[in-house]
């Protein structure tokens, strides 16, 4: 089987949508000449494939951008945008919040809005907290939204491919981080619904339910722990709204035991809603209080060493579960 | 340019349309519990819709903002539907979703009336993208007040509506107020209009009480865009006789100035140009006001007898089922 990137995968599955569907457009900043010209990233390519009338570089403007997309989509086309940092949906907040997510509702069901908002995020580059930030809690908080967040390649390629079809809004952050892991990836049509949540890893002795880059940290883990006779089991949300409630409670049920894991902010944090559902379904199945692995309440810090304080990691995530065995 | 009498017509019935719709919502509002929430009328403004729209061709889309009334019945809007959905019942165009404030009439181009300010330049930017695209040979209006023209989203709309020669028509009513901010309170730009050198598109100021000056310019905007020359930035000059919404005390409007400005109404203005150009008989004029009142009286007994939705009601049309081919089946 081939083997990926995130990046290019993402990039297959544009390539293999827009092939398809000449409905499907993409709209951002630098997508088509941008200021890195690697093979690595998601773009990559598809404005001299599919040209500019089809891969459309825009001014620095994300409120026009997201507004681009939902004025677009109305009309019936596929718009797939990129905000280029998660930080950055603040300024195209306004189009994707009040707009994207509420005008079907407003319509009373008359108007859809197929699109796809692609943004970039994930501590780890030094690049400071004005473009480190993982807001995904914040979209996952708007009705009518679907929030996806893919952990290995193949999972992205098959999860874009399902919200390019999808005729709602659907936020899709990629881990930057991840980018760089080539990891297998199938070649065909390979679709993943939306709301499936996946078994990484199975085990009996307590889950942990996890999402995008910290997979790599939870598989880890849970590979220290087997040498020591613990079996994790890891759960990949992949999307968090719509939640897939059952694969997690399922996994409580047969474990007992419950860690998330995510590198977002503790506060507010997503990790509180997937806690939440539990408490409230699986309250009698929980054999010990839960436990969340997050990052800490800071913005992302600069410094290396400041950095790598801030990014939950195999360590913390080890205490909390022997903390709760 | 000739305008036809059959199209100064139209405008006349929709100015009529317009100011009757409204009239009787200034009086509904004064019964307590009769219309829920805020209502925000255009009342003095009417000859911007009706000049506007008599200027589109039903394949135009217009996305327009809060003051929408005038806007969406000259673009031939239900009015029994559109009030239906400010009484909050289940007839209305958006099964009481909306209100009056969030109108949606896709079924006549209106898909989007949007409360947050500047908030429809953006939009209306990607559905002239999308009729660009598909190579239609129509355009998009935008509806904007000139309290958007503040608004950083308005900017990057014309910014790059410019950029790509985009078709459509940003139409900024400056009625003199932004909340309760008189114009030079909140802009020191001259015009409106002046603003639209900083994009290198055309600017025109018009008469925003005069709906032939306001038809005539917007054809000639829509023929631009048409030919793909992009967008065009008109400012009509009006002025709303009622507040920001019908519960504003309009303590900052000078009593003198509505008058003098409800002496220049529009709706009165064609009437009577009309009747002096032998362009429409007394009686002619009498059969469409009755026509129109009768439409109004309509709408309103559909809106009261119309049944309110079932609460559960409100856990629909959040996302668009079904899903296409290989998307999701969701919970929600």
């Amino acid at each position: 089987m081939q083997q990926l990137g995130m990046g290019q995968a993402v990039n297959q599955a544009l390539r293999e949508e827009m092939t398809l569907d000449s409905t499907i457009f993409l709209a951002g900043e630098g997508i088509g000449v941008g200021i890195h010209d690697s093979p690595m990233l998601p773009t990559h390519g598809l404005l001299k494939e599919f040209g500019a009338r089809r891969v459309k570089d825009t001014p620095v403007s994300e409120a026009a951008i997201a507004g681009l997309a939902v004025g677009a989509a109305e009309a019936g086309l596929k718009p797939v945008i990129e905000i280029m940092f998660n930080t950055f949906f603040t300024i195209a907040s306004d189009m994707i919040v009040n707009h994207a997510a509420k005008l079907r509702y407003l319509s009373g069901g008359k108007s859809s809005f197929p699109l796809v908002v692609r943004m970039k995020t994930g501590a780890g580059f030094s690049a400071g907290c004005q473009h480190s930030h993982n807001l995904e809690a914040w979209v996952a908080h708007c009705p009518g939204l679907k929030v996806v967040m893919p952990a290995t390649p193949a999972d992205a390629k098959g999860l874009l491919k399902s919200a390019i079809r999808d005729p709602n809004p659907v936020i899709f952050i990629e881990d930057m981080a991840l980018y760089f892991v080539p990891a297998p990836v199938p070649e065909e049509d390979h679709l993943i619904p939306i709301g499936h949540a996946d078994i990484k890893r199975p085990g009996k002795d307590i889950t942990v339910v996890t999402w995008s880059k910290m997979l790599g940290v939870a598989m880890k883990a849970a590979g220290q722990l087997a040498r020591e006779g613990i079996d994790v089991e890891v759960v990949d949300l992949r999307t968090l709204s719509p939640l897939d409630k059952e694969t997690i409670l399922s996994s409580v049920r047969k474990t007992g035991k419950l860690v998330v894991l995510h590198e977002a902010t503790r506060t507010g944090g997503f990790a509180g809603e997937v806690a939440a559902v539990v408490m409230e379904e699986a309250f009698s199945s929980l054999k010990a209080p839960l436990r969340r692995v997050t990052g800490p309440d800071i913005p992302v810090p600069f410094s290396p060493p400041l950095e790598r304080f801030y990014i939950p990691n195999e360590e913390q995530l080890i205490r909390a579960i022997k903390e709760i065995l | 340019m000739q305008i036809s009498r059959e199209k100064k017509l139209v405008m006349l019935r929709s100015l009529l349309l317009s100011r009757r719709f409204e009239e009787a919502l200034t009086e509904l509002c004064k019964i307590e519990g009769k219309v829920p929430g805020m209502m925000i009328l255009c009342t003095g403004q009417e000859a911007v819709g009706a000049g506007v729209c008599a200027a589109l061709q039903p394949e135009d889309v217009i996305i327009t903002n809060h003051r929408s009334h005038s806007h969406l019945l000259s673009k031939g809007a239900d009015p029994k539907a559109i009030m239906a959905e400010i009484f909050g019942k289940r007839t209305g165009c958006n099964k009481g979703k909306a209100g009056t404030l969030h109108l949606a009439v896709p079924e006549v181009n209106a898909p989007c009336t949007t409360t947050v300010v500047g908030a429809s330049a953006p939009i209306a930017v990607g559905r002239a993208f999308a009729q660009q695209y598909r190579q239609e040979k129509c355009v998009t209006v935008c509806f904007i007040g000139d309290g958007a023209t503040d608004e950083g989203s308005f900017h990057e709309a014309v910014n790059l509506a410019s950029l790509w020669s985009l078709p459509v028509i940003f139409v900024c009513e400056n009625n003199l107020y932004a909340g309760a901010q008189r114009y030079e309170e909140h802009t020191k730009v001259r015009n409106i209009a002046d603003r639209a050198a900083a994009y290198a598109i055309p600017g025109v100021v018009a008469d925003g009480n005069d709906a032939l000056a306001v038809y005539t310019s917007a054809l000639e905007a829509r023929e631009r865009a048409i030919a793909g020359a992009g967008p065009t930035l008109i400012e009509y000059k009006t002025y709303r006789w009622r507040g920001h919404g019908e519960r504003d005390h309009q303590v900052y409007q000078p009593k003198e100035e509505i008058k003098a400005w409800q002496a220049k109404c529009p709706v009165a203005r064609l009437r009577s140009e009309m009747l002096a150009d032998g362009l429409i008989s007394a009686d002619e004029l009498e059969a469409m006001e009755r026509s129109v009142d009768a439409i109004v009286h309509d709408a309103i007994r559909f809106a009261e007898e119309s049944p309110y939705p079932e609460p559960s009601d409100a856990l629909e049309d959040v996302f668009a089922y079904p899903a296409m081919k290989g998307a999701t089946p969701c919970s929600n």
